[in-house]
């Protein structure tokens, strides 16, 4: 018997991500997610009879924006291709897609393996193709209704060669991945949408051994399941093999509940595509100053944006790494730092109760409901003493229920701080008045007391009363 | 004066002088229509409400004093059955659309709709333009006018009838491997293919889209060119459609063909075509000599692989572009079926006609894994080739000579049960489809039968003008038209 090390997982990923084009890659109806059941659909996107397709031009610009900041090269004499096959969300009965010219070809995408080391992930190659329609389950009839408004919307496929080792390293992967895909900003990647899915290709062998037969795991759209996944089949193959079983080449779905892995039902292996080229489309050729124009206006990537924030806000390393690994944060770290000049403050709310709320929501940066503004207000109110940092927190709480300009929020709800000395000093009075014992523990040296007396006064006010303040007076009437 | 008669150019001439109204042409038309449409068989749709278009195009050209030279205003049209018009059913003669109405205009229909031409009716073919003869019709069996027992050719056969019998003043086809211009020939009429991607094909049903044409089939060579400025033209819908200077076709019509320089391609002139063919050919070629034309034998050997070459491509793209008649979003659903798969299998198996499903299975083969390279990728390189052989003719010659088909009209029902007889009727027109180049069908006589023969001009990419004045110069000369007149025998 070996043991679990003696084995290697080798993982390849088809990563296929929605373009935020605002119109499908072969009509202009609009891609917008989330309309009324086919209302985003015309001749084109339906397959009425004697419609022809017409290559949204922003399509292949993403997509060589995508090849471009994955390192590939990029292929000036490319073409659409036809994979023909039966099923109701293809409403032409095949999907235009690129087959032996893809417009993407060897590239690479950096991570850190498990061993804290700079790896590189190939990738073999992007391709533009068109999403399917999706099928909804009637529940009067019992049957399946036809929605086509995802018809046509367009997608890039990244295939990675299979670098990839372990599940942790495939979540670094499919997060860098991400984040560039946004920093370029072709995709939104909005997994509950499904403009980011992919198939998971995996396989074990013992080291020094040649590789093991793969099993594809298909469309999956969540990171954490995407790891589950293959901790389970990396487990599960082992064992196979371990059992003297021959692992034979499969397609499987993974059930999140179950958290297992299974075979797909009539999907056959055995499918054959029959591809050929696209004859309604015209070859796609590009001009090397076409690429070199893209080339030269990508946006600002993450590592530069890490450095300039190390440098400019003199964040550690840790911290803009924190920034950077959501172009979400990043965005919003810039535009609201910009606004209150209170970079450091913002990134302390990113880094905490931001990320603390986004957890529990289980939610994803890109999600956050308000805007850049108004965290630079929330800073500036707290930052000029009109509300205290735990009132911030309650508002915080409040932007994330309703988001709304933090100032009506505070008027709405009384919580704006109170700085008036007088009515400080009433209230420090009368706490004081009423907690005689704490005023002697304190002049018996216990400064837990000032802490407690505080916190009284802060009750008393609905925790309105200016801390700074109101520090300052019970120290000063406690010395007296 | 017999409305029906006039070519286009002669209405447009009553029209413009106020001789003729829309109104009174449509209703001959219409008239026309009723009389012989139990003889020919022509039609899927015939549009009566065209006549209500004639009164008010009418009322338009009441008020015009001067109408525009060239205007086609109130000139009625037939269209084939497989170009998609709104509001009127497309059925591309298959009980698959049999019900099927399109929501949207074809881009030829938009212009002949801009141009307020009446739409007369919809016409039958092979259905979804397979076939040579139109007897692939799931609707009916049209019969060429000259001779109610023969097929009219195909699958543009209830245009080319329709033109024939009088029946519309012209119409418009499509062309993929002979598809106007073997009806045009069965027929006595006039048929353009023309270079591939001069018109938009947005809007024509896909019957193999790398080799699908609309043209025209028309009275004479006139109405061609006419017919053509409307039609061609760049189309955003369309990326295989090309964007060149607009041409006056009209203009090209010289009556004059001195020095014109032209091919006879020996290999169409071998086994399988029948001598009443060739004579009739050699006849024309003594008449071109006579207009002062160079005419010299040439050789495109390529022709031989040109038939397979096509079968394998047109299957190829067909077996795809026939996957979206499934019977999910529009056209025949199967009643029975227990699954999604028998949905599929039961509506496809019930709607499509045997050559229909004949060439889907063929072009699914030669596309399936493992035979791809030895079929399709084998036939791509012979095209590549076929089209290097017209490239070089045309380095020497202006136009090429040939038959249309190898016989005339044959019987109905002569070749239904045989489709690699039927096949081989397309043995001289797949080879321009597969070189994207124009060809022209004219009449160039009658066979012992009293059936009319085909000529055959191929011109070079986009050279449309060379091949309407030779046709045009051809036809002035021998005034078919004016010798012969189809019979409507039985």
């Amino acid at each position: 018997m070996s043991s679990k090390e003696d084995y290697e997982l080798v993982v390849g990923l088809e990563v296929h991500a929605e373009l935020s084009t605002k119109t499908k890659i072969f009509c202009s109806c609009s891609t917008e997610f989330g309309a009324e059941p086919n209302t985003h659909i015309c001749p084109i996107c339906t397959a009425m009879p004697g419609a022809l397709p017409v290559l949204n031009e922003k399509v292949v610009e993403y997509a060589v924006k995508a090849g471009l900041s994955t390192n590939c090269s990029i292929s000036k004499d490319s073409k659409n291709d036809r994979k023909n096959y039966f099923y109701p969300d293809l409403p032409k009965s095949y999907q235009i897609s690129q087959f032996d010219k893809p417009l993407c070809n060897n590239g690479y995408v950096e991570i850190e393996d498990d061993f804290g080391n700079s790896k590189k992930v190939r990738i073999l190659r992007i391709h533009i193709e068109e999403d399917a329609g999706k099928l909804n389950h009637n529940e009067y009839s019992g049957g399946s209704l036809v929605d086509l408004n995802r018809a046509g919307v367009p997608l890039i496929e990244i295939v990675s060669e299979p670098d990839i080792n372990s599940s942790d390293e495939a979540d670094r992967y499919l997060k860098k991945l991400k984040s560039i895909l946004q920093y370029i900003d072709v995709s939104d990647c909005k997994m509950q949408e499904g403009s980011l899915r992919a198939d998971v290709n995996v396989s074990v062998h013992k080291k020094g051994e040649p590789f093991g037969t793969r099993h594809e795991i298909k469309n999956m759209n969540s990171f954490k399941s995407i790891q589950r996944a293959i901790d389970y089949e990396k487990e599960k193959q082992i064992i196979d093999v371990e059992n003297g079983k021959t692992i034979t080449q499969e397609t499987l779905r993974w059930d999140d509940f179950e958290g297992q892995t299974s075979e797909m039902r009539d999907k056959e292996d055995a499918q054959d595509y029959r591809y050929f080229p696209e004859p309604d489309l015209v070859a796609i050729r590009l001009s090397d100053e076409y690429i070199e124009d893209i080339k030269n206006n990508l946006p600002e990537m993450p590592e530069s944006r890490k450095e300039r924030y190390i440098k400019e806000f003199k964040l550690t390393e840790k911290e803009a790494n924190f920034l950077v690994s959501s172009k979400a944060f990043s965005d919003i770290f810039e535009k609201a730092g910009e606004i209150c000049k209170n970079y450091k403050a913002v990134f302390n709310w990113l880094n905490s109760d931001i990320s603390r709320i986004l957890n529990e929501k289980e939610f994803e940066p890109e999600q956050i409901p308000f805007s850049a503004e108004n965290l630079a207000e929330l800073v500036t109110l707290i930052d000029n003493g009109t509300i205290s940092s735990s009132i911030g927190k309650k508002v915080l709480d409040e932007l994330f229920e309703n988001p709304r300009e933090p100032k009506k929020i505070i008027e709405e709800k009384g919580w704006i701080q109170i700085s008036d000395e007088s009515a400080i000093k009433e209230v420090v009075m009368k706490v004081l008045q009423n907690n005689p014992q704490s005023i002697a523990d304190f002049k018996a040296g216990k400064d837990k007391a000032l802490a407690f007396l505080i916190g009284q006064a802060m009750k008393e006010t609905k925790g309105k009363a200016n801390p700074k303040m109101l520090t300052d007076m019970f120290l000063a009437e406690l010395k007296k | 004066m017999n409305i029906t008669e006039l070519t286009v150019h002669e209405l447009q001439e009553k029209i413009k002088n106020k001789e003729l109204t829309s109104e009174q042409i449509t209703k001959a038309y219409i008239d026309r229509i009723n009389e012989k449409e139990n003889d020919v068989a022509a039609f899927v749709t015939i549009c009566n409400d065209s006549l209500e278009q004639s009164k008010k195009i009418d009322e338009e050209l009441n008020k015009e004093n001067n109408i525009a030279d060239g205007s086609l205003k109130g000139i009625p049209i037939g269209i084939k059955d497989n170009i998609c018009t709104k509001g009127i059913k497309t059925t591309c003669s298959s009980k698959m659309l049999e019900n099927f109405i399109s929501p949207y205009d074809a881009t030829v229909i938009e212009k002949i709709k801009s141009e307020q031409m009446p739409i007369l009716g919809k016409l039958n073919m092979d259905e979804f333009a397979m076939g040579s003869s139109t007897e692939n019709s799931a609707i009916k069996i049209t019969h060429n006018p000259w001779n109610l027992n023969k097929v009219p050719g195909g699958s543009s056969g209830g245009s080319a009838a329709a033109v024939a019998a009088n029946m519309v003043p012209w119409a418009l086809g499509s062309d993929t491997g002979g598809s106007i211009r073997e009806p045009a020939s069965f027929c006595g009429v006039v048929g353009l293919k023309l270079t591939y991607g001069l018109v938009s094909r947005y809007g024509l049903v896909a019957f193999a889209s790398s080799l699908d044409q609309i043209g025209p089939i028309t009275k004479d060579v006139e109405d061609s060119a006419i017919l053509l400025n409307v039609i061609a033209g760049h189309d955003e819908k369309d990326t295989t459609s090309y964007d060149r200077p607009k041409i006056d076709y009209t203009k090209s019509l010289k009556n004059d063909v001195k020095g014109l320089k032209i091919g006879v391609p020996k290999e169409f002139f071998g086994e399988g075509i029948s001598e009443d063919v060739k004579a009739k050919l050699k006849e024309s070629i003594e008449v071109y000599k006579s207009l002062g034309a160079e005419v010299e034998e040439c050789s495109l050997g390529a022709v031989e692989y040109a038939l397979a070459t096509y079968y394998i491509i047109a299957c190829a793209e067909a077996s795809s572009n026939l996957g979206r008649f499934d019977g999910i979003r529009y056209g025949y659903r199967a009643k029975e079926f227990s699954d999604l798969k028998e949905l599929y299998v039961n509506s496809r198996t019930e709607g499509f006609g045997d050559e229909v499903k004949r060439r889907i299975i063929l072009g699914t083969y030669v596309l399936s894994s493992g035979y791809y390279d030895a079929y399709y990728k084998k036939a791509q390189k012979v095209r590549t080739y076929v089209k290097k052989q017209f490239d070089e003719n045309f380095k020497k010659y202006d136009v090429l000579l040939t038959p249309v088909a190898p016989t005339t009209a044959f019987d109905i029902g002569q070749k239904k049960e045989n489709p690699l007889e039927m096949y081989l009727a397309d043995v001289c027109t797949v080879s321009i489809n597969i070189a994207s180049v124009p060809a022209i069908s004219i009449p160039c006589g009658v066979g012992k039968d009293g059936m009319p023969i085909g000529m055959q001009l191929i011109g070079d990419r986009f050279s449309e003008e060379k091949l309407l004045n030779a046709a045009y110069t051809f036809e002035q000369k021998i005034k078919f038209r004016e010798n012969y007149k189809p019979g409507f025998n039985k």
